[in-house]
């Protein structure tokens, strides 16, 4: 609880004050209602997906037979139903990239659905998924930007003619001449990495076909933007007003991440249609990490022109998103929801930039807290603290001289975002005085004196909120806008009804996801009636058929308290208007003179004459006859609001892309740990003006939650991937999502500017922290290394191990003997799971006989640990049936083996691959025979390469279960050809292979 | 996320679990804790026709001192044992460990004996029970036998348990006057595998250091009392001894540099608290 919660429930006003939460009474005691808590109707059957376990491969067909004739399996959807009964998702962007709810001629990323098996509950489906049968011809993956790029990069999309499926530059003022007069020019590259938010409920959708209708329910917690409503009903076919779609009352946590429900929610409409029945799909945790989004990666290459005194002139940006494999509604979004704002809060008159957009084989991105602005402000405030070093100015002192000044709000940024208030100075004084900085460096200097590495970061970042839903549109040239006709605004929308016995509902359309919604939505309505919060129901559930709603609902771009609540704050003004008419009739006074508060309407001159609201309020419903003449009769509003000043892009791509913009200001202190590369926040204050706060405590939550997400992404948390395009980051042991034993308590100070645009002058304050934090403790650790390092471009996230290369020292030698380790993995410089292994081992028979062994099919099938048939394909070519294994962990892989490059006895290379259920293997190895006095050495050098669902669930493992498995191959073979008992051999080769350890 | 399906047979005396593990044979594996036999069932990474839950077998519920061990039974969680009022006098080195191991959670369903079958090279407690020179008594058809921990270890996710025999309990050699303890431990966050562990035990005759972590199961090698330049160079020598790899969580020299630095971390841990 806020340590300020104020427990008075009759004092008003209400708004500004740290209420208990409506919301916290049924979460607190197991009552929410949650969409897999959700009642479904009789009949309702489970949906599994069968998910594609390579990057990229052309998909050569489906075998659903198995899984069809199995007992409870009602329904195989594949592509070609797809196909049949809807069409390719759109996107802001029109280019020939076919994005289907189901792969159908090729799978571009792990974990993309390939078909779906409903049954009669999830695991009959589960069991379904393993028996449908996929075949696939994999084609080479491409894994980075800059294989994307590259001229000979394969193709994702021939159709495109390349990777790259949007291009854009932009110039505004003269930043040609700005460059060519600086003093100094400060460059920086920047990558931002794959991360999520992690929410702790996954994806849910239940859904129904309902033929006699031609028409789609669907209930999920799809958080919005709305916006992706008719994209959805456009896929499906269907008129928006035949996709009806709910949403429950409470989700778990969204954090942007449930915007990707929404092509799932297509295709389980497709699967009810198939199975005839409502299907139910609750996503698992796999497949969220796997496959459900991402926060757009980007490489970027920023510099700066920077005048002697440290003004920067000008700002050059050029930025590379990856977006995964198929460009996702509402991607390119990541770019252009911060484009107008890309000066950050800084005054700079001049900026070029280029964008462009690549897809590459991984998942594709989408909506993650903070969307688009984390990416920028580690480039950018990166660079800030990057000039102040190279200035030798103060870091803090730099960004005053380069701040937005008071007196200039609201400001037109040079890309074309109307900051509409604040005061930056003020704030960044707050914060200055918080963190006590004056103490804290001359900490910093007495810990450096010790030998010791502690950094102070600093980032000071403009918060957007309530995006302007035009600004996609800034993808398109002017030309193409012009065609396709202006979009702008966002649009919000609340419902405030009263009732006969004078109770208060309010409907919004805002799916919240635990943060508070009803809660301000009371006392938004509480303080416009003159009642207390408890007083107000809020209906949060909505349903596109009943509830008013526009293009902009939902739940992102911290669009809550400025736009909804100010929604909510209309619908209540207007309803008290007509409220007010009524008294003023039966007081016999003005309307401007009624009064509301304490439950009572009374004329301002005659408190005494005060009559109860509901007395009141039901005249409107149960007398008529008695309202003004001309009134309509009943109580109930609904207002529609959009920001002013959120016009379209204009024709030299200007573009103003949110309604308000909020300031945070952060100081970080860090030291790292020589010993193990951990950084540690010593120190972290975040100074915030998100204009007018309507209550405090959710206000302070948003800022922790916002915190504990930006030191995941600055120092835990990211989706690794192989260079083989497996995905390795399938479980929360791999994708470190940090908990409460490693997120500090920040000091959190407010200033309120209020905003002139928005009703209540609210503010977004949601998404801060994800956009300064990464970037502040990015700054920390940069100028920790600083004194011993110099500049150093960090990247995300800080990890031990990262930290660790960054501050290595030169390692001790390995002693005599030592360093010859047979066993080198990993070390994949594109940070893949290609598993390298070389080594030897002796086997007590002459090479002929092994070689012998090799080559003959029945001898070999008998090598092999766990082969159950060996068939032979073609000349030293076999079809393997193998079960392979370690500890419990253990499938059944149906295996090519090619034996070439045959020079008896001396050497040979073996290569196989296989798959199964649990994911795909690849090896090339060569072995080489070496005669000794005791028989053979046989050298080998392998490499290998694992994907699937192994790879995303046991990356830790997977170089040890390599070996593992080699062991077993060749001490089997050793075995095969002498004919030893295996124990005393096995000793042996565990000494050779390093693996005995040190007794 | 949902398992195949299986047989679930609860035993209520380990003479029904090993008559079950002998009849189901090899499809069958042993239920205890479950902490990670079910996320790898529910992952359909482990596929057994059957699961034999002991966690009712009153013979395997044991948590008592025997002939000058502390003997820990099949059924005990970890949780029991942390709770234990005389584990810091009994047994230090494992109630240091413990309270590294995941999250309360997940130790107060998991079991003692659970995580010494399983064998993950990065868990704490094959770590201490090697460290401490402790053995696992197994049970199967041909009797009882007792294992030393160093010698049950055999490999990644292996051991010298044969596939009819369940580790009955697990021995912890209860400390002796003079002997100094400390553990010490290094992982991504708090509760995740250890990226390096070391566990120390220190006697007037020397130092046993037990690593975790970095090899393919627990190693443990016994150093006289060293300290200094010559303790650093012992500790190299034995960074550079355990193979290390890479993975997506550490590099192989950053492996080595923390098996360094805690090495000398937890070596000087028992020095000061000998003072």
């Amino acid at each position: 609880m806020h340590r300020d919660v104020d427990l008075s429930r009759a004092q008003a006003p209400h708004v500004g004050r740290a209420r208990e939460r409506l919301e916290d009474a049924a979460l607190l005691t197991g009552r929410g209602q949650y969409a897999d808590d959700l009642g479904v109707k009789p009949g309702t059957l489970h949906a599994a997906i069968v998910r594609s376990q390579h990057a990229h491969a052309e998909l050569r067909g489906i075998d659903i037979a198995r899984a069809i004739g199995m007992p409870g399996v009602r329904a195989v959807l594949t592509g070609e139903d797809v196909k049949r009964w809807s069409q390719p998702f759109v996107a802001g962007v029109k280019a020939p990239v076919h994005y289907w709810a189901l792969a159908t001629d090729r799978v571009r990323y792990v974990g993309e659905p390939v078909a779906v098996v409903v049954a009669e509950d999830r695991y009959l489906a589960e069991d379904a998924v393993d028996l449908v049968q996929v075949e696939y011809a994999p084609l080479l993956p491409v894994t980075s930007i800059d294989d994307a790029l590259a001229a000979d990069a394969p193709l994702l999309h021939p159709e495109v003619g390349s990777n790259v499926v949007s291009e854009r530059s932009f110039r505004y003022g003269d930043p040609e001449a700005a460059f060519a007069q600086a003093a100094h020019v400060v460059r920086l590259s920047a990558s931002y990495p794959r991360n999520s938010c992690t929410p702790i409920e996954c994806g849910v959708v239940i859904a129904e076909w309902l033929p006699a209708d031609g028409t789609y329910e669907v209930t999920s917690n799809f958080m919005g933007p709305f916006s992706l409503h008719a994209v959805m009903a456009l896929a499906l076919q269907v008129p928006g007003n035949k996709l009806r779609h709910r949403v429950p009352r409470d989700s778990g946590g969204s954090f942007g991440v449930k915007q990707s429900v929404f092509p799932i929610a297509v295709l389980m409409c497709l699967a009810s249609r198939k199975a005839g029945a409502p299907v139910k799909w609750v996503e698992d945790r796999v497949e969220h990490l796997t496959a459900a989004t991402s926060a757009t990666a980007r490489a970027t290459e920023i510099e700066a022109a920077v005048d002697a005194n440290g003004r920067i002139l000008a700002l050059r940006y050029d930025q590379v998103d990856e977006v995964g494999a198929y460009l996702r509604a509402p991607e390119p979004a990541t770019f252009y929801r911060m484009h107008g704002a890309l000066t950050g809060a800084y005054d700079i008159p001049n900026l070029a930039v280029r964008n462009r957009v690549v897809v590459l084989n991984k998942t594709p991105t989408g909506l993650v807290r903070g969307f688009g602005g984390p990416q920028v402000y580690f480039a950018l405030e990166r660079l800030v603290d990057r000039i102040a070093a190279t200035l030798g100015i103060d870091p803090v002192e730099l960004r005053r001289r380069n701040f937005v000044r008071r007196e200039q709000f609201p400001y037109r940024a040079a890309a074309g975002a109307l900051l509409d208030s604040g005061d930056y100075h003020a704030v960044t004084d707050d914060a200055v005085q918080a963190a006590a900085l004056d103490a804290l460096r001359a900490k910093q200097a007495q810990v450096r004196a010790e030998g010791r590495l502690y950094g102070i970061g600093y980032a000071a970042i403009v918060e957007p909120s309530i995006s302007n839903m035009g600004y996609i549109t800034t993808a398109l040239t002017p030309a193409q806008r012009a065609k396709a006709g202006p979009k702008n605004g966002a649009i919000a929308a609340a419902t405030v009804a009263i009732d006969l016995l004078g109770g208060v509902t309010v409907t919004i359309a805002s799916a919240p996801a635990g943060q508070g919604h009803m809660t301000v939505a009371a006392q938004v309505v509480a303080d416009a009636f003159g009642l207390v919060p408890d007083d107000v129901v809020v209906n949060v559930e909505f349903d596109t058929q009943k509830d008013a709603w526009s293009v902009a609902a939902g739940n992102y771009s911290s669009r809550f308290a400025g736009a909804v609540a100010g929604s909510i704050h209309l619908a209540a003004l207007r309803l008290r208007e007509k409220i007010a008419k009524i008294a003023a009739q039966q007081f016999g006074c003005d309307a401007a003179a009624v009064r509301f508060a304490s439950g009572k309407v009374f004329p301002a001159h005659a408190p005494d004459k005060a009559q109860p609201f509901a007395r009141l309020a039901g005249l409107a419903h149960w007398s008529p006859a008695l309202l003004p003449k001309g009134m309509e009769p009943a109580l109930r509003e609904t207002a529609f609001f959009s920001p002013e000043p959120l016009a379209a892009p204009d024709e030299a791509d200007r573009v103003n892309t949110s309604a308000a913009y909020g300031f945070v200001f952060d100081i970080a202190g860090v030291e790292i740990d020589r010993d193990t590369g951990r950084v540690r926040i010593d120190r972290y204050v975040t100074a915030h003006d998100a204009g007018t706060i309507l209550n405090p405590a959710l206000v302070d939550g948003q800022i922790r939650g916002a915190f504990a997400q930006g030191v995941g992404a600055a120092l835990y948390e990211e989706f690794r991937y192989g260079a083989d395009g497996s995905f390795q980051s399938g479980t929360l042991a791999d994708y470190a999502v940090p908990t409460a034993a490693e997120i500090p308590n920040p000091v959190i100070v407010h200033r309120q500017t209020p905003s002139p645009f928005t009703p209540l002058g609210a503010k977004g304050v949601g998404e801060g922290n994800n956009m300064s934090t990464p970037a502040a403790i990015a700054n920390a650790v940069a100028d920790a290394l600083r004194p011993v390092h110099g500049e150093v471009d960090v990247v995300l996230p800080l990890t031990p191990a990262r930290v660790l290369g960054l501050i290595a020292e030169a390692e001790p030698n390995a002693p005599a003997g030592l360093k010859a380790a047979t066993t080198v993995a990993g070390g994949n410089p594109k940070g893949g799971v290609a598993i390298r292994a070389s080594g030897s081992v002796d086997i007590a028979a002459p090479p002929e006989r092994v070689f012998a062994v090799l080559l003959d099919p029945a001898a070999l099938a008998r090598v092999i640990p766990g082969c159950h048939a060996l068939e032979s394909v073609g000349p030293n070519r076999y079809r393997a049936d193998v079960t392979v294994g370690i500890g419990l962990v253990r499938a059944r892989y149906v295996a090519s083996i090619a034996l070439s490059e045959i020079d008896a006895p001396t050497s040979l290379r073996l290569t196989g691959g296989g798959s199964s259920s649990l994911g795909t293997g690849s090896g090339d190895g060569r072995l080489q025979l070496e005669r000794t006095a005791e028989g053979t050495r046989l050298h080998y050098d392998y490499e290998a390469q694992v994907g699937g669902k192994v790879a995303a669930v046991g990356s830790r493992m997977l170089e040890g279960a390599a070996k593992v498995l080699l062991n077993d191959l060749f001490a089997s073979l050793g075995r095969q050809a002498s004919g030893q008992a295996p124990l005393p051999l096995w000793k042996k080769l565990l000494r050779w292979l390093g693996l005995e350890g040190a007794r | 996320m949902k398992p195949p399906r299986f047989d679930l047979l609860v035993a209520s005396s380990t003479d029904e679990a090993l008559e079950a593990l002998r009849t189901r044979g090899d499809g069958a594996t042993i239920l205890a804790g479950g902490q990670s036999l079910m996320p790898m069932l529910n992952m359909r990474l482990a596929r057994p026709a059957a699961l034999i839950d002991i966690t009712r077998c009153a013979d395997l519920r044991g948590l008592r001192v025997e002939r000058g061990d502390l003997v820990v039974g099949a059924a005990v969680t970890q949780m029991a044992v942390e709770r234990r009022a005389d584990l810091f006098r009994e047994v230090p080195l494992l109630a240091q460990a413990l309270p590294w191991i995941a999250h309360q959670q997940i130790r107060s369903r998991g079991t003692v004996c659970g995580s010494i079958a399983h064998a993950d090279p990065a868990a704490e407690l094959p770590l201490v029970l090697a460290t401490v020179g402790g053995r696992v008594t197994l049970r199967g058809p041909r009797g009882r036998r007792e294992v030393e921990a160093e010698q049950f270890f055999t490999g990644m996710l292996r051991t010298a348990r044969a596939a009819d025999e369940i580790v009955e309990d697990v021995r912890f050699p209860l400390a002796k006057a003079g002997e100094r303890f400390a553990f010490v431990e290094f992982a991504n966050r708090h509760g995740d595998f250890a990226l390096v562990a070391v566990a120390v035990r220190r006697d007037a005759q020397g130092l046993v250091i037990g690593i975790g972590g970095v090899a393919d199961r627990p190693v443990v090698s016994r150093l006289p009392l060293l300290e200094g330049s010559a303790l650093d160079e012992a500790l190299n020598e034995l960074a550079w001894s355990l193979g290390a790899g890479d993975d997506p969580h550490m590099s192989a020299p950053g492996r080595r540099h923390l098996v360094r630095r805690l090495g000398r971390q937890a070596v000087l841990a028992t020095v000061q608290e000998h003072q």
